[in-house]
């Protein structure tokens, strides 16, 4: 088995309207391809309006875990916006966490109006760090601009999530996904957001 | 194709829990559903919706929920299975047909799917509708898995046709928005014609008669719940603790008893068939324990189903110790979680649970609250709303009366809100704001002089605001309505209503036109463009002023999300760096501090506003509210 424990917690976090919630399900079906029993849970109500979002994904040779994972027992985090990476961090995370970054943030409306500042990012990654085993960044958003649509940073995102051994994804197994899920129109533009997040990613 | 029209029986497929339940009523044979959308239910009849061409079925987006009951129901009664789907304030609406359809009964299978909100999610309150299932005598299942979703789905509509009544289906929140593992069963291709059996009338006459039937066939239901599957047993022979639980409580009561490993002194007892209580079994695993926690969401209602029923038997039963929401071991307020079911436990059991180390723990928590602003929730970038309640602030502030926005329920509630800018004062049920407004309006014969303006969406205006209107224009009522038609029925995923010319299932459809409609029931009605926030603010102000009677202004802007998902931004927006003159300015950051659009984005140390290009959808209007014209929108 490729999870060294059961079940293997992943949360994908971000800000309502940045794709987490495709991304947890492409990555669910690639393991339910895989003969695991799957659970993916969603915060709910902040989806598509500006509010911080989760998904938590339980992987299980055996049982149906609950759609909420416990406190302190993320193995594994896809932060789509970073301080949201720090956020769930400070509720989800342990010494083992490996924790996977886009590093471009969206500013929330107290910061847009001047209340607070956004923290500085390279503190917010370092602050990650601090409380992962192993941090893996990259600026997916801009990956994705250059590509015309900030819609592919998720995609950009579990690309680079695919160079973690222990999830064994590969091209095939998320186009298999990706199908009857995501538009065919686009499913060049998808492949290729998954491959350039794969190339882009770097250990810190 | 559809994932939940897949004919490939043995497969396992990751679904939704809500794309269980259709499944489960494609796999039982349905012909006919109705619902109205409201989260966590949408996505049942919106998957049907999909597939209701392939598999003859008829799917619609009826106005409000009690319509939606009476079609389901009048499929049954003719001889064909019906689901009807709805969340829990949606049951509200859909009770007094309900509360008498107990009484005549149904034919052919009929299942009413209730999704409930605990934690109000994505509600106004957190009503637990499984009250219903007593209040009428309804059999009540409650799924706590996803493959439980779709096997109680589908025997619904089997117990359903064997009573003769309706059954509910009670889900929540975590199992309805989950995903998980479901095996795939057959999908039958039934053809059948219907006809209603002129010999069976189906009214609640007489009372007394049917009253009686009906407790019969809720004793029956008992009786068939004492074998049900649904209820099961999972833990050592004498546990030292007994957990009853249903619906998500299962798997937070299994993740529990994993977590602290605990699988050799605590047994869960889940019950799928909630009411009636399946007696003799809880009697059966009652005498084996002397103490019962009980995990369920919302209210006590299986707890209090077990403590009276063992008031009725305790002389054989001796003393028992009871904890759970009444006994104030878990909180009776709120959504639960593994979380919550592990610390009851610890403490109950006096075990130890360290998922980490504590000063790890500690160390994460307090980097977090250093450094993570809030996020609260907001209207999204480009979103006619947040330009509405800017023209509306600022036409009331104009007004100088002390005026207010009687809210009403859709994204447009996020008004009370900072987004919003605060201008919404009440919020309560789908129409209740014109209900109110108009009331309000009656007050002026009291030297009531504060200006109210009610808000309602355009699919809230056909489920509940046109009586509301009626009943203003018929009273002589003083009232102001903006209709903030965004073309669909946003909050709740999109779905189509009569005013958009689609049906649920993509058919063109006719326009109910609200213009036309408003104008019927006796309004004077104009037209506004949310986007054009000056001409907007004039409106709003000369019909709080100049006007008696009742107004309806249509604020007409698509929803930006709706329009992201097939048109192009309309116009590239950009900061003209010379010309903002950041604090020194003397607007107060009218763009970033004040109108907060997440489009936008503020440098600190260039003390100029900037465009978050990956956010902002080109609507243009922080163009018009720059008054040093800094903000340029240039047509794309």
């Amino acid at each position: 088995m490729a999870f060294q424990k059961d079940p293997f917690n992943v949360i994908i976090g971000g800000v309502g309207g940045q794709g987490n919630v495709i991304a947890s399900q492409v990555l669910g079906r690639i393991l339910l391809q895989k003969g695991y029993v799957i659970t993916i849970g969603e915060t709910y109500g902040a989806s598509q309006r500006g509010g911080a979002v989760m998904s938590h994904l339980r992987i299980s040779a055996k049982d149906q875990f609950s759609p909420l994972i416990p406190e302190g027992q993320c193995d594994l985090l896809m932060a789509l916006e970073p301080v949201e990476g720090l956020r769930i961090l400070g509720q989800y995370g342990n010494p083992a966490v490996i924790s996977l970054v886009n590093t471009r943030p969206i500013h929330p409306i107290e910061i847009i109006s001047g209340q607070t500042p956004y923290p500085d990012v390279q503190e917010v990654l370092r602050k990650i760090g601090e409380l992962s085993k192993e941090v893996w960044a990259l600026n997916a958003t801009e990956i994705a601009l250059e590509m015309g649509d900030p819609i592919f940073s998720n995609m950009v995102m579990l690309g680079a999530f695919s160079t973690f051994e222990m999830l064994e994804i590969d091209l095939h197994g998320f186009e298999q996904a990706i199908g009857g899920l995501l538009s065919s129109e686009r499913l060049s533009e998808n492949l290729e957001a998954f491959e350039r997040g794969r190339m882009a990613v770097e250990k810190r | 194709m559809s994932i939940i029209s897949q004919d490939a029986p043995g497969k396992t497929v990751l679904l939704m829990g809500n794309e269980a339940i259709a499944r489960g009523a494609l796999e039982a044979g349905i012909k006919v559903c109705a619902a109205y959308p409201g989260n966590p239910s949408s996505e049942i009849t919106g998957s049907l919706s999909g597939v209701a061409d392939e598999f003859g079925l008829h799917v619609e987006w009826s106005v409000n929920e009690k319509v939606a009951l009476e079609v389901a129901t009048a499929a049954s009664f003719a001889g064909l299975r019906g689901l009807c789907t709805m969340k829990q304030n949606g049951l509200n609406v859909a009770s007094d047909f309900l509360l008498n359809l107990n009484l005549s009964g149904c034919e052919a299978g009929l299942v009413l799917v209730v999704a409930d909100d605990p934690g109000a999610l994505s509600s106004t309150n957190e009503e637990d509708s499984r009250a219903f299932a007593k209040l009428g005598d309804f059999p009540l299942l409650e799924p706590a898995t996803f493959q439980e979703a779709k096997e109680m789905t589908k025997w619904a509509f089997d117990l359903s046709e064997d009573l003769g009544l309706p059954v509910l289906v009670r889900t929540v929140t975590r199992v309805s928005h989950a995903r998980g593992n479901v095996l795939l069963d057959e999908l039958p291709r039934l053809t059948k014609k219907p006809l209603f059996d002129t010999s069976k009338p189906r009214v609640a006459l007489p009372v007394l008669l049917n009253h009686e039937l009906l407790r019969d066939k809720l004793r029956r239901a008992g009786e068939v719940f004492e074998t049900s599957p649904f209820n099961f047993f999972r833990g050592p022979e004498k546990p030292e603790l007994l957990i009853i639980t249903c619906g998500s409580g299962w798997m937070y009561s299994l993740e529990a008893v994993i977590n602290l490993d605990l699988s050799e002194r605590v047994g869960i007892l889940k019950i799928g068939t909630t009411w009636p209580l399946p007696e003799q079994m809880v009697l059966n695993h009652l005498k084996k324990v002397k103490h019962v926690l009980f995990v369920e969401e919302v209210n006590p209602f299986l707890e209090n189903s077990v403590k009276e029923f063992f008031a009725q038997n305790c002389g054989d039963l001796g003393v028992k110790r009871f904890s759970g929401k009444a006994s104030g071991t878990l909180p009776d307020i709120g959504e639960l979680s593994p979380d919550i079911v592990i610390s009851r436990l610890q403490d109950i059991l006096k075990v130890s649970y360290e998922p980490l180390p504590a000063e790890y723990a500690l160390r994460a928590k307090e980097i977090s609250a250093q450094l993570v602003p809030e996020r609260p929730l907001g209207f999204c970038a480009g979103c006619p709303h947040r330009a509405t309640y800017w023209a509306i602030k600022n036409a009331l502030a104009l007004d100088g009366r002390n005026g207010f926005v009687a809210g009403d329920i859709g994204c447009y509630s996020l008004g009370m809100g900072p987004s919003g800018f605060s201008q919404m004062k009440t919020l309560h049920a789908m129409g209740s704001g014109a209900g109110l407004a108009g009331g309000f309006g009656q007050l002026n014969a009291f030297g009531f002089d504060q200006p109210v303006i009610a808000v309602c969406g355009d699919s809230t205006f056909y489920h509940a605001v046109m009586p509301a209107l009626t009943n203003a224009s018929y009273n002589k009522s003083n009232l102001l309505l903006l209709l903030l038609d965004n073309s669909a029925t946003a909050m709740t995923g999109f779905q189509p209503h009569p005013g958009t010319g689609k049906t649920a299932t993509g058919h063109e459809a006719p326009i109910l036109d609200l213009e036309v409609i408003c104008k019927a029931l006796g309004a004077q009605v104009e037209m506004g463009d949310p986007f054009e926030v000056e001409g907007t603010t004039e409106t709003i102000l000369r019909l709080l002023q100049d006007v008696e009677g009742v107004k309806v202004l249509i604020l007409r802007r698509e929803c930006a999300l709706v329009r992201g998902r097939t048109q192009k931004k309309l116009f590239n927006m950009e900061v003209e760096q010379d010309l903002c003159l950041g604090e020194k300015c003397g607007c107060n950051r009218l763009c970033t501090r004040v109108f907060k659009c997440p489009g936008l984005i503020w440098d600190t140390i260039a003390d100029r506003a900037g465009i978050d290009e990956a956010i902002c959808t080109g609507c243009g209007v922080c163009a018009d509210i720059c008054p040093s014209l800094a903000i340029r929108k240039e047509v794309v």
